[in-house]
């Protein structure tokens, strides 16, 4: 059976047994996470699902209670995930042109970014805390319409960014893991199927932080303004 | 490393169609542009949701969102640039997503249709 | 009848390569895994089966003297949540298609073997905390877990159940995946789409719906643990909650789940007609479309249990329209399977006993489901035994069946041995008879009004009752005999020849059982799938 990798006697071989070349076993890796990422678009979807159906329901209880977000920080924070994207983008090319340094110089900045990302969260929950924004904890929401029905905004604020932190926290650990098999070499230009993989869960992960940003943050801010 | 497979021979997966080889090398420009566009519309979309739209402040919201998502999808997750099955799953994913949050709002919007008692 | 010759020494396979538990526990064949699967899930499905006859021992008498309502509502939760979960929908995927798949497209395995073993200890670990809640006390809430019932008022194990449910829907998406990016990528030269067996089709619809859908659930058990934690009111009406989006959420993956249970099911009855007919599946193409259709028609419909739950009328209006179309797919498929049998060469063994079987019992049951479909006729229906009746007819006489005539089909490929054809057969006879006995009445009951989930009723209900539970005991051996006439061919069974059936397909142009790499050299496709005039006619005739 032709086999376009034909090991040597000291070399490792990426290429599974069950694949017939490397070409076939990249396109199932790829195929294989996207299939995956599409039911974290479903399981996201959930979620996505009772925000709009509760949104509404009680327009007036979510604009208000949004508005106690802190739009500076919500932005911010987009930005540095986006950053995040890019130097996770960047990591892939390195690894595709087989630049080493650069790999673990792009994933670095990547985890920092994401871990800034966090910290600002962290941040923002400690001050919804303090505030009594959370609900079924001494909730109250100071100044809210229909604030009865306010906690419904702040259960899905946390349980959408929470899911979603999460999500980054799981990917902190796997690009720890990646950034000390960078390190040692594991990756060169003929293969960086996990950089690239882990690219996509990473890219993945921002996209869904780019729709709870406006969802979550930026409903009808005409009141207060850029506050 | 080869960009396409065009031996039909003794190997499983010799079916598979390759329309574009998975080793193509995104320039980092285009990493860039897409880089800079997502930054200038996150501040759009805070900027727009202080204007009172009424209506379509959500709509404008989302679209902005469903923009940047393409970028990210097409261009940092290499789509555009992948197999026809990828983009297939792709919209398949977004497909059934759609399927999920119309069809059920679709029953919260129409409640009140009808003047029911109880309904 | 043809016999081969007891060998001398038994020739290396897959089952005898490598022993030990190590190398069953951590291997990567995906042989090997369907058969850790056959294990647990037959014992899942026993486990089900006793809370099944608990249930109609209870239902034998009017009054509820066997059990406490409240012990009663744990025990038929118990029987949903188990055989729903860990028997229905894992069987022929877990167990058929592992074996299967690899084999019928000319692969090694599938795409991502140590993500199948992965799979496998989800299920475990989900069977764990399932098993948990049932030896704690169990939950009362009904598999269909509404709310605010479970999120706020029951006592049960809510927790524990729905954490266990949630694991376990990892388990079928991971198997899922796997399955798609197999067939996709992973065909042996030569084999296109139109050529692969109608078993790979349906396989891959069910994993399409694997996908989609296991994730919705998952987020929506995920919901309802946090309310029943810390009680925020997503589906609270106190709360401004909406307890009808919790059924939204939860049957948007329920109802295709419907379709993952027996879309597996319809796979192999397509081959066991064809093999007993000895005639290619007549509408390929039809029977190839029908299976993706009833996976993306499937996920339209879910709003038909929602008709009494306070759903638009609008909403339920186009939910019953839907709910019409999609049968039309299922009876395309019903059709073309007669077709296929008609001037064919029938052959009555035991798969094919079932095959026939399934055939009029999932008709009875799609049917009473496009009764179920119609708005006016559900309001009366719905919550009655009408509607267990339909689905133990889809469920038990639809993919039961299908799966006991799979595993009937297979097992001389899967371990090498022919089992007991008089038993097989009788067990058939009685599985069917007894079946009907159990379920066919609920038809009537249901009409006649008598709700479900009750354990007291009154007692002009009692005659149909018991001869449903009559039904039961004899369905019950029924299901018995195979584990034992099965068990015993393992050792004292007749060799299997390669191709035993005179069946088409790349599975059956190996050694029974197969090597590990299933195959020495990879085949090259060049002919039409069920193409029997190239057969090489070994057949068994018992």
């Amino acid at each position: 059976m032709a086999s376009q990798v034909v090991p040597h006697e000291h070399e490792v071989t990426t290429l599974k047994h069950h694949f017939a070349n490397d070409e076939q076993q990249k396109d199932a890796s790829t195929i294989g996470m996207w299939v995956f990422l599409v039911t974290e678009i479903m399981f996201f979807g959930g979620l996505f699902l009772a925000y709009f159906a509760y949104r509404q329901a009680y327009p007036a209880a979510f604009a208000s209670a949004s508005n106690k977000t802190n739009l500076w920080l919500g932005a911010a924070n987009t930005t540095v995930l986006i950053c995040s994207s890019l130097t996770m983008a960047m990591a892939v090319h390195s690894a595709s042109v087989g630049k080493r340094k650069l790999l673990v110089a792009f994933l670095v900045l990547t985890l920092m970014l994401g871990g800034i990302f966090l910290g600002v969260k962290a941040y923002e929950y400690h001050d919804k805390w303090v505030h009594h924004e959370v609900p079924g904890y001494h909730f109250d929401c100071e100044g809210c319409d229909d604030a009865g029905h306010a906690p419904l905004f702040f259960s899905l604020y946390f349980g959408m960014t929470g899911l979603h932190a999460t999500h980054m926290l799981v990917g902190f650990v796997i690009l720890v893991i990646l950034i000390f098999q960078s390190a040692k070499g594991k990756y060169t230009a003929k293969w960086y199927t996990p950089i690239e993989m882990f690219g996509l869960y990473w890219h993945f992960v921002d996209i869904v932080w780019i729709f709870l940003f406006p969802l979550l943050y930026l409903i009808d801010r005409s009141k207060t303004g850029l506050k | 490393m080869s960009a396409h497979s065009t031996q039909h021979g003794t190997h499983q997966g010799a079916e598979f169609d390759s329309d574009h080889g998975s080793n193509h090398i995104v320039p980092v420009r285009v990493y860039v542009a897409v880089f800079l566009t997502l930054i200038v519309m996150t501040w759009v979309t805070a900027f727009v949701s202080t204007v009172d739209l009424g209506r379509l402040n959500v709509f404008v919201a989302l679209s902005i969102a469903i923009f940047k998502a393409s970028l990210v999808i097409l261009f940092f997750m290499h789509v555009k640039y992948g197999t026809r099955l990828t983009k297939m799953i792709v919209l398949a994913g977004l497909y059934w997503l759609i399927l999920l949050l119309f069809i059920a709002m679709a029953d919260l919007w129409t409640r009140t249709w009808m003047g029911v008692p109880g309904r | 009848m043809i016999t081969a010759p007891p060998p001398v020494h038994v020739k290396k396979n897959y089952l005898n390569e490598k022993t030990g538990l190590k190398s069953w526990l951590l291997t990567s064949d995906h042989k090997r895994i369907a058969i850790l699967y056959l294990i647990v899930v037959t014992g899942f499905f026993a486990l089900g089966g006793i809370f099944a006859g608990l249930i109609r021992l209870e239902l034998a008498t009017p009054a509820g003297d066997l059990f406490e309502s409240n012990q009663y509502n744990k025990i038929f939760t118990m029987h949903g949540i188990i055989m729903v979960f860990f028997f229905l929908i894992p069987s022929i995927p877990a167990i058929l298609g592992n074996f299967l798949i690899p084999m019928m497209i000319g692969a090694k395995d599938l795409a991502f073997p140590r993500i199948n073993l992965l799979s496998w200890y989800i299920y475990m670990l989900g069977g764990v905390f399932t098993l948990y809640v049932l030896f704690t006390g169990g939950v009362d809430t009904g598999w269909t877990f509404y709310t605010p019932f479970s999120s706020s008022y029951s006592n049960g194990y809510v927790v524990a159940a729905g954490l266990g449910i949630f694991i376990n829907g990892f388990s079928a998406i991971l198997t899922g995946l796997n399955f798609i990016v197999t067939i996709h990528r992973m065909r042996a030269p030569g084999l296109t789409w139109f050529r692969l067996p109608l078993f790979v089709w349906a396989h891959y619809a069910t994993s399409a719906i694997q996908i989609l859908g296991t994730p919705v659930i998952a987020v929506t058990l995920f919901l309802l643990v946090l309310e029943r934690g810390l009680h925020i009111g997503f589906f609270d009406p106190a709360y401004g909650g909406d307890p009808v989006l919790f059924q939204h959420l939860f049957w948007f993956y329920s109802h295709p789940a419907v379709y993952i249970m027996i879309l597996p099911s319809m796979g192999v009855i397509s081959e066991v007609i064809s093999t007993f007919s000895s005639k290619k599946p007549f509408g390929y193409t039809f029977i190839a479309f029908s299976s993706v259709a009833i996976a993306v028609f499937g996920f339209l419909v879910w709003g038909h249990h929602l008709f009494v739950a306070g759903q638009s009328i609008y909403a339920g209006l186009v939910f019953s329209v839907l709910s019409y179309v999609v049968a039309i797919p299922s009876a395309i498929k019903v059709f073309n399977w007669a077709a296929t049998m008609y001037k064919g060469q029938i052959r009555m063994e035991t798969p094919m006993l079932y095959a026939i079987g399934f055939i009029g019992l999932f008709t009875v049951g799609g049917l009473t489901g496009v009764v179920l479909a119609s708005l006016g006729m559900d309001v009366h229906l719905t919550d009655t035994y009408f509607v267990i009746a339909h689905f133990h007819y889809v469920m038990v006489g639809g993919a039961l069946l299908g799966y006991l005539s799979g595993l009937h089909f297979w097992w001389p490929k899967m371990f090498g041995k022919m089992y007991s054809d008089v038993w097989s057969k009788v067990s058939a006879v009685l599985v069917f008879a007894g079946f009907n006995l159990t379920f066919g009445p609920q038809f009537l009951l249901g009409y006649m009004g008598m709700p479900r989930r009750y354990h007291v009723y009154p007692p002009e209900f009692q005659v149909f009752n018991v001869l449903s539970s009559a039904g039961a005991s004899v369905l019950g051996l029924g299901l018995l005999l195979p584990a034992v006439y099965l068990t015993w061919s393992l050792k004292y069974g007749e060799d299997a020849p390669p191709n035993p059936w005179g069946a088409t397909g790349l599975e059956w142009q190996t050694q029974s059982p197969p090597i590990s790499e299933n195959f020495e050299v990879t085949p090259v496709v060049t002919h039409e799938a069920y193409d029997y005039s190239t057969v090489q006619e070994v057949v068994h005739i018992g």
